[in-house]
């Protein structure tokens, strides 16, 4: 199976003695090009450290990932900067907008990091906040913002830059029910689009959405299950969001 | 009682936990409120002297002279005459022969305002001999500050208009001021001399005489003592009203004149030390008020705790108020033990009078007043951040939401096209414009500190100092008080810059850590907080320049204004941002390696 972002032997563990924390113990994890992996287990159990490993935000303290068939966990900072604006697109829990920046702004962030000129990278911005249904909010606040409009302003943000990668961390987390049916959707046509999308979540409706489910507890892998809703059924139903 | 007691416990309790603010708290404060003493303490201290030589010399009460009249003719003895027996005279000493000379000696080349003295000692004004012995045929007695000045003592030769003399003795005299003072009374030397304040020789008045040229005409001076000599001011001032029309009419000088500008020096480093004292103050406010922000925005939970559990907003308020004016009660108190023990060091009356100045004293009015500036800047720095905490909502205060930052929409939308350190900075600085204002203040007041001294030095370089010419001994010691000054301003300044670069890391740790996730390197985050701490020290470097010549020209006690070279401004402007950079490239790299993971997982505000 070809491959744009795999893990093996990978992990992560946090203080000593009494107090350590076997945050990801030797995960290995392949996903394919256009496919929505959804991780899911209770709070704690190192899905998020996970995301951020596979990211480039957090490093390894064994274990290899490659992205693109290049292994990154060895990578500089510098390169890890590179990979993360052009590669990997984050998308947060709390969404993390920069509170005194529009919500065409927040989006065109990554593009004006990367070096791109101020036309094109809000030219972009606006085509992603269309593609996002907030084309008529893109001059505002993110206080200004429902949570679910938020979260899509992150999402469009996260796309600025075409990447790989699209990792998620409970990006529902946050919603009330109709916002996370918003999300979802956007999701669904993002995988629709081909966009390679890591999804963690604690939450199973979420879950149902994927193309592969992933179960992890205490920093493993327990269990792997492939669906068959995640493409072809109704989102909103699977979800158990619509009637 | 309860709630003082409970006040008091958490101020202790406080304090104790955040020793390193606290220090540099009171070091803040401190430097501001040592300086302010300095400068209240020294006022007066030199009428002592004074009065000693006065009386050890019979000291006129009046100095009259005469000089050369506008169409350069020499000064006429007769004009004095009549002084003799005026209304209110009781003795005289003079007339006495008064022309200038150049003066080489001791490697400098100088002005001597050389005074024809001979015969048995007068009844006014008997210079008192320190070394050596009197006047007689080529051999001279200098005013002994002068001869400190030159480095010349009893026994060494000098030159006066070319002719050699011995230095036969060195002398004080309260007739007039003390080296590099003397021309209260008037100087009429030519241009044909060399620049500089001249100093006082006595010859005999023969040698005096054969020192006019037809450019160095002759003047008479002649030594007067009243009936009353508290009113010798009154007197002079009124004989000079009803005949002063040019310089061949008597002039008249009190010795009230003369005793104050003797004690020049020491009243000029007061001005200069009151000057550096607001603006140490100035300083300060910026430090505390940066820190109590930085407490404040630490403090937030602390805040909401405290606000749960019953404690009224105001209750808030006090604590950190409370706080700070602890520290401010104990900075004044260290200011006024190190002001009262510096004081003896910058109260040297200097070689042209006799004995040493007294020690200087804490009048209440001065622990009264440096107590009250320590309290005012705690006050004024802390009273924001302190409503601002005691407004803040329970709930917010609990989640530990800090104040949202400024948007500035023309900020943003320019520094698009910017290239990425530069937009980072940019946008950091604009987040929270009273910190960068803070921060360009405290820049503006070191770099007008630095350009009022590279005034004073231009000025050396522009009036002394060329050619081997004397350095006025005045402006030596304001140039050391200002630069010692400059010194606490300078690290003042870095203790701000520090604290104001990590304040900036600590508000914009989950804005660092979201643009490093976003792909931005921490490289380019490091030199982005740098970039925010350069733009307003560059703002303040520019505002700095004005602001020096400006203190400079309100200190500069009637000298001529020079100005510093372009170069050197330009330098100081150009060289401020780079060194503020330098400043914060520590504590911006530490924030820009800590890892982006925990501070977005944690959701820090």
């Amino acid at each position: 199976m070809t491959t744009v972002l795999s893990a093996r032997g990978l992990r992560k563990w946090y203080g000593k003695g009494d107090g350590l924390v076997r945050a990801v113990r030797d995960v290995d994890l392949e996903v394919a090009p256009g496919e929505t992996v959804a991780i899911m287990g209770p709070s704690g159990c190192g899905k998020s450290t996970l995301l951020h490993l596979l990211g480039g935000l957090d490093r390894p303290d064994a274990g290899e990932i490659k992205l693109a068939g290049r292994r990154i966990d060895e990578l500089g900072e510098r390169a890890l900067a590179r990979l993360r604006r052009d590669a990997v697109g984050f998308v947060f829990q709390s969404f993390h907008l920069m509170d005194e920046l529009t919500a065409v702004e927040n989006v065109e962030l990554p593009a004006l990091l990367a070096g791109r000129s101020p036309r094109t990278a809000r030219r972009r911005a606006i085509e992603l906040l269309d593609r996002t249904g907030l084309g008529d909010r893109a001059g505002f606040l993110p206080s200004a913002l429902s949570g679910g409009q938020r979260q899509r302003v992150a999402v469009a943000r996260a796309l600025a830059n075409d990447p790989l990668v699209v990792l998620a961390d409970e990006p529902t987390g946050n919603l009330d029910s109709t916002a996370t049916l918003d999300v979802l959707r956007l999701f669904d046509d993002l995988h629709e689009a081909g966009q390679t999308l890591v999804i963690v979540t604690h939450d199973s409706r979420i879950a149902a959405t994927a193309d592969r489910l992933i179960s992890m507890r205490d920093g493993e892998f327990t269990d792997e299950t492939r669906l068959t809703g995640g493409t072809t059924g109704s989102l909103g139903k699977l979800a158990g969001l619509e009637s | 009682m309860g709630r003082l007691l409970l006040i008091a416990r958490l101020v202790v309790r406080d304090l104790r936990h955040r020793p390193s603010e606290a220090v540099l708290l009171l070091l803040a404060i401190t430097a501001a409120a040592s300086t302010l003493t300095l400068g209240l303490v020294l006022h007066g201290v030199t009428n002592g002297p004074y009065q000693r030589t006065r009386e050890a010399t019979a000291g006129p009460d009046v100095v009259a002279m005469v000089g050369p009249g506008d169409n350069n003719q020499p000064g006429v003895r007769a004009n004095l005459l009549p002084l003799e027996k005026a209304r209110g005279i009781t003795a005289h000493g003079g007339p006495y022969p008064v022309t200038f000379a150049a003066l080489r000696g001791g490697g400098y080349l100088s002005v001597a305002m050389v005074e024809g003295r001979d015969g048995p000692p007068p009844a006014v004004d008997r210079p008192l001999l320190t070394a050596g012995s009197w006047v007689r045929p080529r051999a001279v007695v200098l005013e002994r500050s002068f001869a400190a000045a030159l480095g010349v003592g009893v026994g060494s030769h000098i030159t006066l208009n070319g002719r050699s003399f011995l230095v036969s003795g060195i002398a004080v005299s309260a007739a007039l001021p003390p080296y590099p003072g003397i021309c209260v009374a008037g100087c009429w030397e030519g241009p044909g001399l060399p620049a500089g304040q001249p100093g006082l020789v006595w010859t005999t008045p023969r040698d005096a005489e054969s020192m006019s040229t037809p450019t160095e005409k002759l003047g008479w001076l002649i030594n007067l003592d009243l009936a009353s000599p508290a009113a010798a001011a009154s007197y002079a001032a009124a004989y000079d009203d009803a005949n002063f029309k040019s310089w061949s009419a008597p002039y008249l000088v009190s010795w009230q004149d003369v005793g104050s500008q003797a004690g020049r020096t020491v009243s000029i480093e007061q001005q200069v030390l009151l000057v550096g004292s607001w603006l140490l103050g100035l300083l300060a406010v910026a430090s505390v008020a940066v820190l109590a922000g930085g407490r404040m925005a630490g403090q937030v939970r602390r805040v909401g705790l405290l606000k749960a559990v019953g404690a009224s907003p105001g209750l808030v308020a006090v604590v950190l108020l409370a706080e700070h004016l602890v520290l401010a009660l104990a900075a004044a108190a260290i200011g006024l033990a190190l002001g009262w023990l510096a004081a003896p060091l910058l109260t040297s009356p200097g070689a042209g009078l006799l004995g040493s100045a007294g020690p200087p004293s804490l009048t209440p009015s001065t622990v009264g007043l440096v107590a009250a500036v320590a309290l005012t800047v705690a006050v004024v720095a802390t009273v924001l951040p302190a409503i601002r905490g005691a407004r803040m909502s329970t709930v917010q205060a609990l989640a530990g939401d800090t104040r949202p930052p400024k948007r500035r929409p023309l900020v943003t939308r320019l520094s698009a096209r910017l290239p990425v350190p530069v937009l980072i900075g940019t946008r950091l600085a604009a987040r929270r414009p009273r910190r960068a204002l803070l921060s360009a203040a405290s820049v503006l007041v070191t770099v007008a500190g630095v350009v009022a001294v590279l005034t004073v030095h231009a000025r050396f370089d522009s009036t002394f100092g060329a050619g081997g010419q004397l350095i006025n001994p005045l402006d030596n010691r304001i140039s050391q008080v200002m630069s010692v000054i400059t010194v606490a301003l300078v690290v003042l300044s870095v203790v701000n810059a520090l604290l104001i670069t990590w304040a900036t890391v600590l508000d914009a740790r989950r804005s660092s850590a979201l643009t490093r996730a976003l792909g931005a390197t921490p490289g380019q985050v490091s030199a982005g907080l740098a970039v925010a701490q350069m733009l307003p020290a560059l703002a303040g470097a520019i505002a700095g320049i004005p602001a020096g010549l400006l203190l400079y020209a309100s200190v500069r006690h009637g000298d001529t204004m020079a100005y510093p070279p372009a170069w050197w401004l330009a330098c100081v402007v150009l060289a401020t941002p780079v060194v503020v950079g330098a400043l914060t490239v520590v504590p911006s790299q530490l924030a820009a390696r800590t890892g982006v993971s925990p501070v977005l997982q944690a959701g820090v505000g």
